[in-house]
């Protein structure tokens, strides 16, 4: 029987399979042996937390049982909950604003990675904090996205910058930092548009467009925020690492948080470079934003899988 | 980042080598290397087990332990598998007659779906059909802008309802529209949905029944994780999927999850998206993409373009002209040969061994331009006679150039020392000059010779007849 086969076969399995939990496979009393220890590495493999993070946590788990740390099953996941949860100090995760003027966050990501919904929902989640949010539509390549960020502004009731699709991104900056001091604004919002870490001209023209932004506010962006599709594999590390050469990226927002993908790679992403995490989104409306809470997404990483997962 | 698998492989059976006995023991050893590699490309960690079950019954069936070269035996044997795994692909559209051929295209939000509408288009544009666009995705704000706009991009009229927020209808009415204009191929953009998102799996499963599809594509990004298990199942769970799109592949993702949405779904992989201009959709290979999900490098590809650019008469001219000895006008002509090609960096990322080297060397594709420059501040005897170019002319040549003596002489310097090695190459197999000229452009765009490792790259790789006749004897 060809691998084919037998994966159909168990399929029906799978299904349970693929959304088995940490608990479930830590039954009380259970001896603590290589097997047990296997199922926990698969179960964190299948999170997308990456061979070498999920090695590393494997190694704490065994350390902390050679030296009595834990001695049962059920203490396994509190253990690692506690481990992860110290990743993402609360300090790191905190926004930082301009001490005086405009605070400007730039908002870059691949391409789908869900840049311009998070621009909508970080605009929705400031707007309401009682801030003066601008947005500007640098994102003057993919067809329609100007559209699709000016629709935004307009049922968010907040002012957009914007040029022609086509026109420099830069010049877009330029004018948008000119319109947030100019109107005394809060919060300048930058959308960028969609690139792969790949691509090393677009790579240089994000960094141009940081580079614009200080030379009209010098200590500012304030924030530049990764966007990442939480069902991203282990291609985000490579995208983390690459962005942050090109501009300085203070933190990840982990959109689509809502599907069946956890976003476990956020674990990998802090075991090669130390990026916090600072946003969460969970739906397509501007309101399904969530500040990061570290607790609240191991949480999730080690219980149930949503109950649509099991079928 | 990734240590390509060959070299984790010769890793592990260098270090048994000098012991002088391989064990079974190792070759579980060398299945461990391939178990993280296929982690690190995201293939699905259930998908990645039986994978390795079936490999590690397989090396032992093949005696890898009696081979002499036990990590090339094993690397067949894996990519082999992983071949017949994600394959068979055909890329063909079965259109049908009468028409129209009704495409609906579905996936995740971000996956790509209508930039893939609009490949898809001048894809069959090109196999000259007639086909017309349906914005059914109502959710996102300017979609339907967006599919307009590509729709213009591509000359293909787009069939949009606005204010309307039934999808199913609009599709519905979309189809009506193109039987009437006489369009054979309908292609039915829909909304990015979450696999989990009840409401919207209807809704696609409603749309499906109302147009009847032809054919039912399911759009994933190649970069996504283990989750690309979860979508193509519960996609084809509520869609008759025929195939699978991957996009993004011009990432340098390794893109495990081609393998793992083809086994979970049993779909095949129809167009891999490798950029974002709407001619940048390829016909999927199963050789290739399993080269890379191992990390290793993409040799077809790279055959297939260089033949593209080269006909066999010009190669012949220029073996003659290698044999002879390079000029540098010869050099020019080259270097615009590669550049049509593509970029630098895309090119040697699919000569097997440079791509991991690769990571973190930055080809700046602008460096080309420099030393087009240059020459062309020479004199025709220049070109031909570079050994003339003393510190005089060579100032004259760098003002010339806007460059500096120092990248004249550069310049020189690696031509000199890759004319040598090209004379050696002349009674090389196309590809093999390939390889050579993309390493003679390589050395040129980094200023230096490429860095051999164990001996050349091109001795390394090319077995001589003799060479040939002795590996036989010794396996003998």
């Amino acid at each position: 029987m060809g691998l084919f086969d037998r994966f159909k076969k168990g399929l029906a399995k799978t299904r349970e399979k693929i959304a088995r939990t940490f608990r479930s496979v830590l039954p009380f009393g259970r001896k603590i042996d290589d097997r047990l220890i296997d199922e926990l590495e698969e179960t964190m493999l299948a999170d997308d937390m990456g061979p070498a993070a999920t090695a590393l946590l494997i190694a704490e788990v065994r350390k902390a049982y050679k030296a009595g740390q834990i001695a049962e099953t059920q203490e396994i996941i509190p253990f690692l909950q506690q481990h992860i949860v110290s990743f993402w100090p609360e300090a790191d995760r905190q926004l930082r604003f301009a001490p005086s003027g405009p605070t400007v966050i730039l908002v870059a990501g691949v391409n789908g990675s869900g840049k311009t919904t998070s621009v909508a929902k970080l605009c929705s989640y400031l707007s309401k904090q009682g801030k003066k949010v601008i947005l500007a539509a640098c994102d003057t390549y993919r067809a329609a996205a100007v559209a699709q960020l000016t629709e935004w502004s307009r049922r968010l009731g907040v002012q957009i910058v914007k040029h022609d699709q086509g026109a420099d991104p830069g010049a877009v900056a330029y004018d948008a930092c000119d319109a947030a001091l100019a109107r005394q604004a809060d919060v300048l919002i930058v959308d960028t548009a969609g690139r792969l870490h790949t691509q090393s001209h677009l790579m240089r023209e994000l960094g141009k467009i940081e580079r614009v932004i200080q030379k009209k506010m010098p200590d500012a962006p304030h924030e530049v925020l990764l966007v990442l599709d939480s069902t991203i594999g282990q291609n985000a590390i490579n995208q983390a690492k690459i962005f942050s050469e090109h501009v300085k990226v203070t933190g990840l927002f982990l959109a689509k948080l809502d599907g069946s993908a956890k976003g476990g790679i956020v674990i990998g992403i802090h075991d090669q470079i130390n990026i916090p995490v600072k946003f969460v989104g969970l739906g397509e409306t501007p309101d399904d934003i969530e500040p990061f809470d570290p607790a609240a997404f191991v949480q999730a990483l080690f219980s149930e899988q949503s109950a649509d997962a099991s079928g | 980042m990734f240590d390509s698998l060959s070299q984790r492989f010769q890793g592990v059976f260098h270090r048994l080598r000098g012991r002088g006995r391989i064990s079974e023991d190792n070759v579980a050893d060398a299945m461990r290397e391939v178990r993280t590699a296929l982690l690190e490309a995201d293939v699905h960690v259930k998908v990645v087990k039986q994978f390795c079950d079936e490999i590690m019954a397989k090396a032992l069936g093949a005696k890898v332990i009696e081979t002499l070269h036990p990590e090339q035996v094993m690397i067949k044997i894996v990519h082999d598998e992983l071949v017949q795994l994600m394959g068979p692909a055909d890329p063909r559209i079965p259109f049908v007659t009468p028409g129209p051929t009704i495409i609906l295209m579905a996936g995740l939000q971000g996956s790509g779906k209508t930039t893939t509408c609009g490949k898809l288009s001048q894809y069959v544009t090109a196999r000259g059909k007639r086909p017309m666009l349906i914005a059914a995705d109502l959710k996102r704000p300017a979609a339907i802008d967006q599919l307009e706009v590509i729709g213009q991009q591509v000359g293909v009229p787009v069939y949009t309802e606005r204010g309307h927020l039934n999808a199913v209808k609009v599709a519905r009415n979309g189809i009506i529209e193109a039987r009437k204009a006489d369009r054979d191929v309908v292609i039915v953009d829909t909304a990015g949905r979450l696999a989990i998102d009840e409401e919207l799996m209807a809704e696609i499963a409603q749309i499906e029944k109302a147009v009847n599809p032809t054919q039912v594509y399911l759009v994933i990004d190649a970069m996504t994780g283990q989750d690309a298990v979860n979508t193509a199942q519960r996609f084809n769970e509520r869609l008759e999927l025929d195939a699978l799109i991957l996009t993004k592949f011009d990432s340098d993702t390794r893109g495990g999850a081609a393998l793992s949405a083809k086994t979970i779904s049993g779909k095949p992989i129809k167009f891999i998206g490798v950029g974002e201009k709407l001619d940048a959709l390829e016909e999927f290979h199963a050789e290739r993409i399993a080269g890379r999900i191992l990390g290793m490098g993409d040799v077809v590809t790279l055959v297939e373009k260089a033949q593209q650019q080269y006909d066999a008469q010009e190669a012949e001219a220029l073996q003659k002209k290698m044999a002879k000895g390079l000029n540098l006008e010869d050099f020019l002509g080259q270097m615009r040969k590669l550049k049509s090609m593509g970029s630098m960096k895309q090119i040697m990322k699919m000569i097997p061994g440079l791509g991991s080297e690769l990571d973190g060397m930055e080809i700046q594709d602008g460096e080309l331009d420099k030393y087009e420059a240059i020459i062309h501040s020479m004199t025709i005897k220049e070109r031909r006679r570079p050994e003339i170019i003393e510190a005089s002319r060579r100032r004259r040549i760098a003002r010339g150039s806007g460059t500096d003596p120092k990248d004249v002489s550069g310049l020189i310097k690696s031509f000199t020392q890759v004319r040598g090695m090209m004379k050696a190459m002349s009674s090389m197999s196309v590809l093999d000059r390939m390889r050579s000229v993309t390493g003679f452009a390589r050395a040129a765009a980094s200023g230096q010779m490429p860095k051999m490792k164990g001996g050349s790259t091109v001795t390394k790789r090319r077995e001589t007849r003799k060479d040939k006749r002795k590996r036989r004897k010794k396996n003998r």
